[in-house]
């Protein structure tokens, strides 16, 4: 689950990872108030939305007067902002951030993640912030210093100093920096986090060390223990279609292509996406059924997958061990009458009961096309969608 | 002989009493020599009873000490399952199948950080997989026990039902399978692609292995590395999600392209310049397997 910016620093605040002050704002009055009760001479507007690289893409003004606060409050809000991580249909803003300016003597990058080979959490810092990192990780590797972090003891004094040493903070901000280190780790412990990052974090002209902007990602499988972070989700930011599919514990993801697929685990729905490509279509969703699929989640599938209008035919691929062959077929006949279904549909199952399967899906006098393993259901589903069924 | 279990192993369920434990506990033991193998259940609360004739005890060591299992699986919540690890793991028993789907990643890092510092000398397969099959002998997890075949190719996998599929299409040749190994799709678990590997290349009754991986993480680039410098048998392999876009998590946990690591196509050309033949289609797995044997 992710967060949004204002969110994130106010879990850095309540764990002591300094930030500016700010306001979360809804509307161009708010924004105005908000400045005002600031007070100081320069603002910063900031859209709130999930995706990152919101400067580049006309999301982030700084502001010198009131009526600069309102006249970027009023472009920010409501607008489109696109960037690297929103598809060029960009993402609608419906939050602001109003901040206090900072006087930035240098940027530099912090994140966490968990690293899946030393199975700890990663700390990574550099000295290039407000770069987009990757660019960094990839081009001047030596510039990004990490720590694997025992999570017995915790982020350590030393370690955290050592990476604030590396990355360049001036000699009387280290301590800062290492409380300010050793806070974000223990908020991204404490939280269940999967990822954190500030970049930038920077530096002021009288060496005060403040995180400048926050994203945060948590564990899914670890909601259960955290209702403030559930709290805090913002559906506005989210497909709807995932929402829609996540009540019925299906796993969806919406894609660029034109056939949807319904599959049963989450490596063979991939498999089956690679395996729709190898034969010239293209996927319109990754959908993981799961190991139940039963008639009330086979329907509410199509019906997720038919919503999107890009999709021109289905293809479902079931490999029935625990799951009996037979009752998915009678799950996707009733799924199929239930949502009249009108684009072509090409089934695979295989496993338990096949044979039965089949014949119901024959017998159900729908148009359903049957293929006879992966490869062939491919080929079928990219034919059927090129009008050549 | 396999890898893992066979049916000289004996095996504790820890969950046994749940809906899924109780269910898949039931087809395990229905299968070849389940019945013999599946000796104790865990379950606090109701010591002393039994589930259709397994005893179940109070605790794993209690289950363990007596009956001499050397095996535990475990079907606990999620909430609870990274402490069922630890007891069995305490326990020392020797190998411990965690089947749980959705462990709270934290919970596992603290689990795998005391194993290690503890040197501990259980094993973990998973959490968050289908288990482990020696086919003919033993089936220790969630997987259809009649798709597979008794024989001598390796079997191992981060994913369920795509084990499945290529378990089926072996089959479906006429060849047999020595273990089928689910590592599972979780970012922080117990074996992996190359600790698996290294015990197959040890069996003296499998032939040829086939790796199945998927996108994140790295771990199929390490066991690919090893193939080259130590296997002494053929490998074959396939990496689901060369579509699949970056920073998307496809289902599985671990299953995410990020910071541009991880993708397919990477993974794929590792294992080629290792030695380890690839294929782009997933229904030809079994194929490529014919093609490796002698």
């Amino acid at each position: 689950m992710k967060i949004h910016e204002y969110q994130g620093k106010a879990l850095f605040r309540k764990y002591g990872v300094a930030t500016p002050r700010g306001t979360p704002c809804f509307t161009v009055d708010e924004a105005v108030a908000a400045a005002e009760a600031l007070g100081g001479k320069v603002w910063v507007v900031k859209a709130q939305i999930h995706a990152g690289g919101r400067g580049k893409g006309g999301g982030v003004k700084v502001a010198k007067s009131r009526d600069e606060v309102r006249k970027f409050a009023s472009e920010i809000l409501g607008m489109q902002l696109v960037t690297h991580q929103t598809g060029p249909e960009g993402q609608k803003v419906r939050r602001l951030l109003i901040e206090e300016g900072a006087d930035i003597k240098k940027e530099l990058y912090v994140g966490m993640v968990v690293d899946r080979g030393t199975q700890r959490v990663c700390l990574m810092a550099s000295s290039e912030g407000g770069m987009d990192i990757e660019e960094v990780a990839a081009s001047t590797p030596e510039k990004i210093h990490k720590v694997f972090v025992d999570p017995e003891a915790g982020l350590k004094d030393a370690e955290a100093a050592e990476v604030a040493n590396k990355i360049g903070v001036p000699e009387k901000s280290v301590p800062q920096a290492t409380s300010l280190l050793k806070a974000l780790y223990k908020c991204f412990w404490e939280t269940d986090a999967s990822l954190a990052e500030i970049n930038p974090l920077i530096y002021t002209g009288e060496g005060k060390v403040i995180a400048l902007d926050s994203k945060m990602n948590f564990d899914d499988n670890a909601l259960f223990r955290h209702a403030d972070i559930v709290a805090m989700r913002d559906l506005d930011e989210e497909d709807p279609l995932e929402i829609e599919a996540s009540k019925y514990d299906l796993s969806y993801i919406s894609l660029d292509g034109e056939i949807g697929c319904m599959v049963n685990g989450a490596g063979l729905a991939m498999a089956t996406m690679d395996t729709i490509k190898l034969f010239g279509g293209e996927p319109a969703n990754f959908l993981d059924v799961g190991g139940g699929a039963t008639t009330e989640k086979v329907t509410a599938a199509f019906k997720i997958m038919l919503s999107n209008a890009k999709v021109k035919a289905i293809l479902v691929n079931i490999f029935g061990g625990i799951m009996k062959c037979d009752t998915i077929a009678e799950g996707v006949v009733a799924a199929a009458r239930e949502v009249h279904l009108s684009v072509p549909l090409v089934v695979r199952m295989k496993g338990t009961n096949e044979d039965l399967g089949k014949k119901i899906l024959k017998d159900s006098g729908l148009p359903i096309i049957s293929a006879d393993n992966m490869a062939d259901a491919a080929q079928k589903v990219v034919a059927a969608v090129k009008g050549k069924h | 002989m396999s890898i893992l279990i066979n049916k000289d192993s004996r095996v504790i369920t820890q969950g046994i009493t749940g809906k899924t434990g109780q269910f898949h506990t039931r087809t395990s033991r229905e299968y070849a020599n389940g019945r013999a193998c599946y000796v104790a259940g865990v379950n606090p609360k109701k010591a002393g009873e039994d589930f259709e004739g397994i005893p179940i005890f109070g605790s794993v060591a209690e289950a363990k000490q007596r009956t001499g299992a050397n095996v535990s699986v475990i079907y606990v919540p999620p909430p609870f399952a990274a402490a069922a690890i630890w007891e069995a793991v305490e326990a020392d028993v020797e190998l411990v199948i965690c089947i749980t789907e959705g462990i709270p990643v934290r919970d596992m890092i603290e689990v795998r950080d005391r194993m290690r510092k503890q040197n501990r000398s259980s094993m973990l397969v998973g959490p968050n997989c289908p288990g482990v099959i020696t086919p003919g002998e033993l089936k220790i997890g969630i997987m259809p026990g009649h798709i597979h075949k008794k024989g001598r190719v390796g079997v191992v996998s981060r994913s369920g039902t795509l084990t499945y599929e290529a378990v089926g299409q072996l089959s479906e040749l006429g060849i047999g399978q020595s273990s089928a190994v689910g590592i599972g799709g979780d970012p922080v678990n117990g074996m992996k692609h190359v600790d698996v590997m290294k015990l197959f290349n040890d069996d003296p009754e499998t032939d040829a292995v086939v790796m199945i991986g998927e996108i994140g993480g790295s771990d199929e680039e390490t066991a690919a590395e090893w193939v080259k410098a130590n296997m002494k048998k053929p490998v074959v392999g396939f990496i689901a999600g060369v579509t699949a876009p970056p920073g998307k998590r496809m289902g599985h946990a671990g299953a995410i392209i990020s910071g541009g690591k991880g993708t397919a196509q990477e993974k794929l050309a590792v294992m080629e310049a290792c030695g380890i033949k690839v294929t782009r289609n997933p229904a030809e797995m079994g194929k490529l397997l014919k093609t490796v044997l002698k």
